[in-house]
């Protein structure tokens, strides 16, 4: 993936153990890409079976625990293995390049932030051919049904989450120490691009919550083996507590999942409308404010297990909350493109999409902060559809726009344009033919975790299973051009897109395999 | 191309269309029967309009933009990148709408906490994957299980109308009668859900929650647990039927006569083939779907019964494992659940079907003895 010059005096080493011991952002970020990549499709496959499982109705494919194994795993596979790896990944490889840094400040904690992810997850993994099988208590692992009631695996799960937390955490204090200390002099705070802006407050949010998911999984591990009742109530415990610590973890890490989007959003934006990004400042505020709100609405996963009322009405108006800075983002983004000079490459396309997509799964998000309706919506499809739509063409759509963006900057060759277009079309009208019909049927009254539906979900299921094998398939054509893209094709030049700004773009493409060794000038007065 | 690969993808889509019956298209919330749900599905719609009319806003300018600033169009950037009065506009506007739609909700959501003076009350235990009803005020419980035949799940049999919606007793409440709800769990935490009443309420073990009710119409109302809770989540729906007053009385006391009766039953000698058809029926309803209907269990969480030491010899010990559960595992206690007729025809089923032929006859009159020592 990297450049590899003859002429540079210590490059890389030759083989394999270029990339076991390697310390440099580079290879380092395009090792977290290539093995999320390859956790998209683990986890995409499992959420075939179960599409598979749910085209009509009665059982045909799987049974009720295997089912419940794949919704779990799948879910557990996609946030930790494929989503926040790939924004690491790309916060590798971009943020030195961005703010004029030779390389991460902690390269061989680098390192090993990303070689403990194989081991998490081959650990995960194998739970799938253990006796009792892999975990299928749902990725959110309410207990008892995830203590008293798990498959023996659940002590394997416990330690690939400890393990995924300590690479997510020593990931996010490299990405601090970095941003605060290897900045071009020039580069003050309110001139850093936003996707740098916004994984600073990711990693913030994920040194103060993974924690908090250490401590959990550790309680369960106790109540497990040791004879506590952390989350028992016949020993004095409360199944409760373990929602809300859960979901105190839980909620900054959907934002952990979403925050950078929105920077790499605010990056292609611009590029392709040729015109400044609107309100920088309300932006940085604006991502910071919904950090802060984060800490604050967890309990909104957990209305209808008995909160009392004062509480209830907490969580809902701060929730709702939520929506005021989210809706200037969306705004910005809006008034950004108002008035400029738009082309439509595959990374716009993605970034429109997103724009479009992530705001119709904002409206459901505010439709279900709503406490009285959440009675109604609350554990069915329309929480279903409403993740996925946040969460695909959000998270998983922000990603692919930034292959698309920097991966000229990464190979020194452009694209298939073609292939790409086609790409987004196919994933574009897939995820939608997914996830549209589920708030029909949720709203319907389909549970969510059922491997088999009464008779009335039958043609909204149809639809939404045709839908995930077109999507799923279409990815395949992603791999396609990012492979023949690697091997050769068009030169990509220094500035590949007309209207990009950043120091990422004053380096030749592909970036050499050190960057900045003197710190770098400003390429523009008016930057950002 | 691009215009053909769309094209071709729609004639796949509408090319299964026909196959789709389209007789139910449901895309909205129910209206229910209740003044709660009725303000519920009434709070749904106004933030629904709310948010399609932002998104209207936002993408109109959006799509102008996109087909009168773009570059093929000849459109030459402008440079702003910031106006104070339409940041703050966009900042306060949403809060006042916030507002407006704050108000109705807190008003709903304290009239669904307010549980006090009700009529009736009923206790809702969540079990691994059935329900259990106790009438408080009645000294009337019994258990609600799935109803939809084996058959039809795997695709051997014609599903019903009601597939996976039906049960073997439905809950009986009276119309116009306030119902409150006393909800728990007997083991993992379950989610007990009726749309049509906009309760669901989670029923978590140790713990109890509460929920109301006051139906208006006549009716049958189907719900489902929502909560995942093991391997047949999918499997353990609700029903109510929603009665006159005078009727709920009458079905109350018939109830309580049947299961008068059914007790009765223990106290005369039963033969063999009784049990065994007897045992054969409470094993389907109540054992099947941990230790499955050919008793081979699903390794390791649940224990074959088929060939085991327990149902095989020490016949105190299988008495006892029935009747008391085992802790820590999902082998629930049924003492508390059958009665003994129900418990000797299980355990003598076990004890001698699937080549487990022991031999061995549980008499009712001794499990009778058993649960009266408790």
């Amino acid at each position: 993936m990297t450049s590899i010059s003859a002429t540079e005096h210590h490059g890389p080493e030759k083989g394999l153990m270029r990339w076991i011991l390697t310390t440099n952002h580079k290879d380092i970020g395009s090792m977290y890409l290539i093995f999320s990549l390859l956790m998209f499709f683990i986890g995409g496959s499992m959420a075939l079976i179960i599409r598979m499982e749910l085209v009509e109705p009665g059982l045909q494919v799987v049974q009720p625990e295997f089912f419940n194994q794949m919704t779990t795993m799948h879910g557990l596979i996609m946030v930790f293995g494929a989503v926040m790896p790939a924004f690491v990944g790309l916060a590798n490889w971009m943020v030195p390049m961005m703010i004029g840094a030779p390389d991460m400040a902690l390269p061989r904690l680098n390192n090993f932030s990303f070689w403990i992810l194989p081991f998490a997850f081959t650990m995960m993994l194998s739970s799938l051919f253990m006796d009792g099988g892999a975990p299928n208590f749902g990725w959110t692992f309410y207990a008892p049904l995830s203590t008293t009631y798990a498959p023996p695996s659940v002590t394997f799960f416990i330690f690939a989450m400890h393990m995924a937390g300590v690479s997510s955490i020593l990931g996010a204090i490299n990405i601090i120490v970095t941003v605060m200390n290897m900045r071009a002099p020039a580069m003050t705070y309110m001139k850093m691009p936003l996707f740098v802006w916004t994984w600073l407050i990711t990693a913030f949010l994920l040194i103060a919550v993974m924690p908090v998911l250490a401590g959990t999984v550790t309680m369960m591990l106790t109540d497990i083996h040791f004879g506590t009742s952390f989350f028992d109530a016949g020993g004095g415990g409360d199944p409760v507590l373990f929602q809300h610590l859960f979901w105190f973890f839980g909620h900054p890490e959907v934002y952990i999942m979403i925050l950078p989007a929105f920077g790499i959003i605010s990056q292609i934006v611009p590029t392709f409308s040729r015109k400044p990004l609107f309100g920088y400042p309300s932006m940085v505020y604006a991502t910071s404010s919904i950090a802060l709100l984060s800490f604050t609405v967890w309990a909104h996963h957990m209305f209808t297990v008995g909160l009392p009322l004062v509480g209830e009405l907490f969580f809902m108006y701060a929730t709702m909350l939520i929506s005021v800075p989210t809706g200037v983002k969306v705004f910005n983004w809006v008034a950004t493109m108002f008035r400029g000079s738009l082309t439509f490459e595959t990374p716009m396309l993605f970034a429109i999409a997103f724009i479009v997509l992530f705001t119709i799964g904002g409206f459901s998000g505010l439709m279900l902060a709503i406490s009285p309706a959440d009675f109604q919506y609350h554990d069915t499809y329309f929480v279903v559809a409403h993740f996925h739509y946040v969460l695909v063409p959000g998270a998983v759509f922000s990603i692919m726009a930034a292959t698309y963006y920097w991966l000229p900057k990464w190979t020194g060759y452009m694209y298939d344009e073609f292939l790409g277009k086609c790409h987004f079309w196919c994933s574009f009208i897939g995820l939608n033919l997914t996830f549209f019909p589920m708030h029909f049927v949720g709203l319907a009254g389909m549970p969510r975790r059922i491997p088999d539906y009464s008779l009335q979900f039958a043609d909204f299921n149809m639809i939404s299973s045709m839908g995930g094998f077109l999507f799923g398939f279409a990815q395949i054509l992603f791999v396609i051009v990012i492979v023949k893209c690697v091997q050769g094709g068009k030169k990509a030049k220094a500035v590949c897109w007309e209207g990009a700004k950043g120091l990422e773009w004053s380096v030749p493409s592909p970036a050499p395999y050190h960057t900045f060794e003197t710190p770098p000038n400003l390429p523009d007065e008016k930057y950002p | 191309m691009l215009a053909k690969i769309v094209a071709s993808v729609f004639l796949f889509v509408i090319t299964f269309l026909p196959r789709l019956s389209l007789a139910d298209w449901a895309v909205n919330m129910t209206e229910g029967v209740t003044d709660v749900s009725r303000s519920v599905y009434s709070l749904h719609m106004q933030i629904f309009w709310i948010c399609v009319a932002i998104a209207v806003v936002v993408f109109s300018v959006m799509l102008w933009s996109i087909i009168h600033h773009r570059k093929s169009a000849g459109a030459k950037a402008a440079q702003f990148h910031e106006n104070t009065t339409i940041e703050l506009l966009w900042t306060i506007i949403p809060i006042f709408i916030l507002i407006a739609m704050a108000v109705p909700a807190t008003a709903t959501l304290i009239d669904m906490y307010d549980t006090k003076e009700s009529d009736i009350d009923i206790q809702v235990t969540g079990y691994q994957w059935k329900w259990q009803y106790q009438y408080l005020s009645e000294d009337l419980a019994f258990f609600s299980n799935l109803a939809t035949p084996k058959e039809q799940i795997s695709n051997l049999a014609v599903k019903n109308a009601n597939y996976l919606l039906e049960v073997d007793e439905p809950l009986v409440i009276p119309i116009g009668k306030k119902v409150r709800f006393l909800l728990t769990s007997n083991d993992v935490i379950h989610s007990w859900w009726v749309p049509a009443f906009a309760v669901k309420k989670d029923a978590i073990p140790g713990f109890i929650n509460e929920a109301w009710t006051q139906v208006e119409e006549v009716g049958i109302y189907r719900g489902q647990c929502a909560e995942l809770c093991g391997k047949d989540h999918g499997f353990m729906p609700i029903v109510v039927k929603a009665v006159p007053y005078e009727d709920y009385l009458v079905w109350v006391s018939d109830k309580k006569t049947i299961i008068a009766e059914q007790e009765a039953a223990a106290a005369r000698v039963w033969t063999m083939a009784e049990l065994m058809e007897q045992g054969e029926k409470v094993y389907q309803t109540n054992c099947a779907a941990c230790h499955q209907p050919n008793g081979e269990g699903i390794s390791p969480a649940f224990p074959a019964l088929k060939g085991s030491v327990i149902a095989t010899q020490d016949q105190q010990a299988h008495i006892d494992i029935v009747l008391n559960g085992k802790a820590g595992t999902a082998m629930q206690a049924y003492a508390a659940q059958l009665n003994a007729v129900d418990l000797a025809a299980v355990i003598t089923y076990e004890r001698n079907a699937w080549g487990n032929n022991t031999g061995d006859l549980i008499a009712p009159q001794y499990i009778q003895s058993l649960l009266k020592d408790k």
